[in-house]
């Protein structure tokens, strides 16, 4: 790769073991191109083992960006450039390569034992497997070594140094700015400043290796024209940071404290850490003792008067189940989170998939309807996290809030918006005409069949609620068989009333009738947006998937031909099929990785050739 | 200061519908009765319970009421009590609801300390679900899923309360309107989470289980009624008392008249001596067996909180993140 200013954007896969510190190098790398002012998305992709043995392929920890003038959406299919910790991450990586790619491996590492360990027999730097791309073999241990020699740290201490020392290559590379990390460093190891220090000589070292080593000559650099983004100001954004922070606006909205009630999970937990930080915004976090108390601890704070929030990831969402009955029967507010992960059972903790659909709009017993809705990027999670609570206090419903372990960590530039453009989030007014408070607390909103919010603690509206069948009238237990015909009627008809109250549903792109239309939903929204976009297709993404946008159907029938590519074995087909009567077409990916564009441009284009 | 209130201001006009002869009517009074001795307000008093007999309890309580799933009364008290810590939270519970399907909340929010009254209604039995031996049934109950005999070791509330880190632990029995007004009333002044098990007769299923020690016309006897600070006596006037033998390291009985100095006098704050007063077979021991002030979930749970739940900053303070940059 040569110095090229004719690139729009570029691929940056950093790859080691799990305990190189990469992902902390690929966010401060991030950070970086933040305020660089390019556009940006990322894909950390780490196992499941904190500390996996060291030098094995499973034991690899991946940060990959995709950086450029934009739009970027996604992490990018075929890296650029490759930053390989050791030989297990190299052979990893090399498959995804762009041919032709920037290949940096720490020469250091490839020693016998780490080969063997890699599944190499023979040494990839000595035969031709690196032929098709430009490789960079730096003694990045050593060098890096050598840098921080001058703080006296033990060989394990400053050889932790090296993700620092790398990350300054890439700074030099990119003609970064190093002030911004430094002064992160700075900040975070301000109680060790030996670590400190070294860390900061580390970065300088690697910076000053690209720009006067030898290898100068084949290592480039590189300029990214600027970000086409809308004018305004933005930041760096995860979709756990945008979720919290949606949430805590959505309290802000409302007028209403926030009660968090989790128990850690991956990829969940990272909202749970962020939401701690929001203490002064009226957030508080509970962690319980198991999934069920935390969804618990959360109906018992909405009962209370503050929105009860959960979160968690499938397995957990099991657990919950039968509490989420109880909010429905009981009529209270509540929003669950969902950070899906593959699966079933254990599955694949850390690798990210969209397989709760199902679970989300059927996986109840009874006929439990649960409105529910999901987030596209890590910026909409802000959104999304706003349009959950809003709906959970309108209807007086749990609402069930669909994310994934790729929204949860993938960072994306995010506009940051004005607070005074969303409308307050309003709750049903207590009529008290009646003289009987049970009665006043089940009359119904008509529109929306919200029922007032009424908490222990105010005076004369001492009522009851639980799991019991109720009254449709009196709020009073009822055994009654056309009562309970009534209530079940009651409460579709109520998570039905939700779709009133959306935007119609808009196309993302392309004309709105033809042959084929894209539809998706979650976190697959960047990759077909990019495919769609290169090959004019139709395009529509779905942020509430129960009820469906009110409109959906007669988009749908302007096109011949619906394909719906999905993280998951075919939920969303499945359930377009049920409620619209549409026979889209299924593509299905489940190996734990976000779709590639190619790959999808590859099935559109396969679509759009065969006769309908 | 409003009106003071009797009984009758906290009973429903639901009709109640335990089986006739059910201890837990006497229960119910005595509640109704111990709220109004406390001065409690309906509108500041909450009852949750889960699933089972003893859970139908906030229905017939003029008081906010939330009558929930089986287990889970101890977590939703627990969000209910962290989101408004003026609350009166009392939790009714049973044996199989607090200590099968639900101990694992009951051993946290005892551990945590929360402000919680929880009152568990143990009856040795599944009643609701007519009549299976439960958590607490002694080996051998014979019961529909144990035709002959139930094999498993019975759990001790007690211990399971102290094992767990419980501040308060007390025992009543349900039809001694006496004994249970004591402990409801120190149930309900302790700052944290009061454990109180109630000796309850199933008349249908498991009828008269603790007969050996409830019936009053042999209750001196059978019963050790523990006051802090006062010997443990008990018996026709007081003759009988419990003394610590230190060859067994248990309590044993011994004649009160012979030898008065022998007999221990009830520290709630030991822990030990309330272990082998949960154990203590005959007499039972009743009353207040271990109280250890300390500091409540919730008061540690507001004063750790930057804000104490307060919205002191706009969203509009945190949105923007450690860095942002302008695009024009």
């Amino acid at each position: 790769m040569n110095k090229n200013k004719d690139v729009d954007s570029i691929v940056v896969r950093i790859a080691g073991d799990s305990g190189d510190g990469i992902q902390l190098m690929g966010s401060q790398f991030a950070v970086s191109t933040a305020l660089s002012g390019s556009d940006f998305a990322t894909f950390p992709d780490y196992p499941a083992e904190i500390r996996a043995p060291v030098g094995t392929t499973f034991g690899v920890s991946a940060y990959q960006i995709n950086l450029g003038g934009g739009p970027i959406t996604t992490a990018g299919d075929a890296p650029d450039v490759l930053v390989a910790f050791n030989p297990a991450a190299l052979k990893v990586s090399l498959p995804m390569l762009r041919k032709g790619a920037l290949v940096i491996i720490n020469n250091d590492s490839f020693t016998r034992r780490n080969l063997t360990k890699a599944g190499y027999l023979d040494d990839p730097r000595d035969d031709d497997r690196l032929v098709d791309f430009q490789v960079v073999a730096a003694d990045i241990s050593r060098l890096n070594l050598e840098a921080v020699k001058e703080f006296g740290l033990s060989k394990s201490e400053g050889g932790r140094c090296k993700n620092f020392w790398a990350l300054g290559v890439l700074m030099w590379m990119f003609d970064r700015d190093l002030a911004p990390i430094e002064d992160w460093v700075r900040q975070r190891m301000a109680a060790h400043p030996t670590l400190r220090d070294a860390n900061i000589t580390a970065l300088h070292a690697g910076h000053a290796y690209g720009e006067t080593a030898e290898l100068a000559a084949a290592l480039p650099q590189i300029e990214l024209p600027a970000a086409q983004l809308e004018p305004g100001e933005y930041r760096s954004i995860t979709g756990a940071e945008a979720l919290a922070l949606g949430i805590a606006a959505a309290g802000e909205l409302a007028d209403r404290q926030v009660m968090f009630c989790s128990y850690p999970i991956t990829p969940a937990s990272p909202l749970l850490h962020r939401l701690t930080r929001l203490g002064e915004l009226g957030v508080g976090t509970f962690q319980a003792e198991d999934e069920i108390a935390a969804i618990c601890a959360a109906i018992g704070a909405s009962y209370g008067g503050m929105i009860g929030v959960t979160s968690s990831s499938g397995p957990g969402i099991a657990l919950k189940t039968e509490a989420m009955g109880l909010a429905v029967n009981a009529e209270l507010p509540l929003v669950i989170v969902n950070w899906q992960r593959g699966g079933p059972s254990t599955g694949l903790p850390t690798k990210t998939e969209q397989s709760d659909l199902y679970q989300a709009v059927y996986g109840r017993n009874a006929d439990t309807p649960i409105p529910v809705v999901s987030a596209s990027t890590s910026g909409e999670c802000f959104d999304m996290a706003i349009e959950a609570v809003r709906i959970a206090l309108r209807h007086m419903t749990p609402v069930i809030l669909l994310a994934d372990g790729y929204l949860s960590n993938a960072a994306e530039p995010w506009r940051i918006p004005d607070m005074s453009s969303f409308a307050p989030i309003e709750t049903n007014a207590v009529r008290t005409s009646d003289d009987d408070p049970q009665r006043t607390a089940f009359t119904r909103d008509a529109d929306s069949y919200g029922r007032p919010w009424i908490s222990p603690g105010q005076p004369e509206l001492m009522h009851r609620i639980g799991g019991l069948e109720k009254d449709v009238a009196s709020g009073h237990i009822s055994y009654d068989p056309a009562n309970h015909q009534e209530m079940t009627e009651l409460r579709a008809a109520k998570v039905e009333s939700v779709a009133g109250f959306l935007p119609p549903q808009q196309l993302e792109c392309g004309p709105d009738k033809g042959s084929l239309v894209v539809v998706g939903w979650g976190s697959t929204y960047g990759p077909i947006y990019q495919a769609v976009r290169s090959t004019g297709t139709s395009f529509i993404h779905l942020r509430y998937l129960s009820p469906l946008p009110g409109n959906l159907g007669e988009l749908l029938s302007g096109f011949d031909k619906i394909l719906v590519p999905e993280m998951n074995a075919g939920q969303l087909c499945t359930l377009l099929r049920d409620k619209l009567g549409v026979h889209p077409i299924s593509y299905s990916k489940v190996s734990g990785q976000p779709f590639l564009i190619s790959e999808l441009i590859g099935k559109i284009e396969s679509l759009k050739d065969e006769p309908s | 200061m409003s009106q003071k209130l009797t009984a009758k201001d906290f009973a429903t006009s639901q009709e109640v519908r335990w089986c006739p002869g059910c201890g837990d009517y006497a229960i119910l009074k005595s509640v109704t009765q111990a709220l109004a001795d406390v001065g409690a307000r309906p509108e500041s008093t909450a009852f949750v319970s889960g699933i089972g007999c003893a859970a139908r309890f906030p229905y017939y309580i003029e008081s906010y009421g939330f009558h929930t799933i089986h287990g889970r009364a101890p977590a939703i008290a627990t969000g209910l009590k962290l989101a408004n810590p003026e609350l009166d939270v009392w939790v009714v519970t049973g044996d199989g609801d607090g200590l099968s399907i639900g101990s694992n909340h009951l051993m946290h929010a005892l551990r945590r300390n929360v402000g919680l009254k929880i009152l568990l209604f143990n009856n040795e039995i599944y009643g609701l679900t007519k009549g299976q031996y439960s958590p607490t049934s002694r080996v051998g109950t014979t019961s529909p899923s144990s035709p002959r005999g139930s094999v498993d070791t019975p759990v001790s509330p007690g211990h399971f309360a102290l094992g767990a880190g419980a501040k308060f632990f007390a025992r009543g029995i349900d039809i001694d309107k006496v004994g249970m007004s004591d402990v409801l009333q120190q149930a309900h002044a302790f700052h944290g989470t009061s454990l109180v098990e109630i000796f309850q007769n199933c008349i249908v299923y498991n009828e008269d289980v603790f007969g050996s020690f409830t019936e009053r016309k042999n209750a001196a006897n059978t019963q050790l009624h523990l006051k802090h600070g006062e010997p443990m006596l008990f018996g026709e006037g007081n003759d009988k008392g419990i003394r610590f033998n230190p060859g067994t390291w248990s309590l044993e009985v011994v004649d009160a008249t012979e030898s008065p100095d022998d007999v221990l006098v009830h520290d709630e704050g030991n822990a030990v001596v309330a272990r082998m007063l949960i154990d203590l077979h005959m007499p039972v021991a009743l009353g207040v067996i271990y109280r250890q002030p300390a500091v409540s979930y919730e008061d540690a749970f507001y004063s750790h909180h930057p804000s104490r739940m307060q919205r002191t900053k706009s969203i509009t303070d945190f949105i923007t993140g450690p860095s942002s940059w302008t695009v024009d």
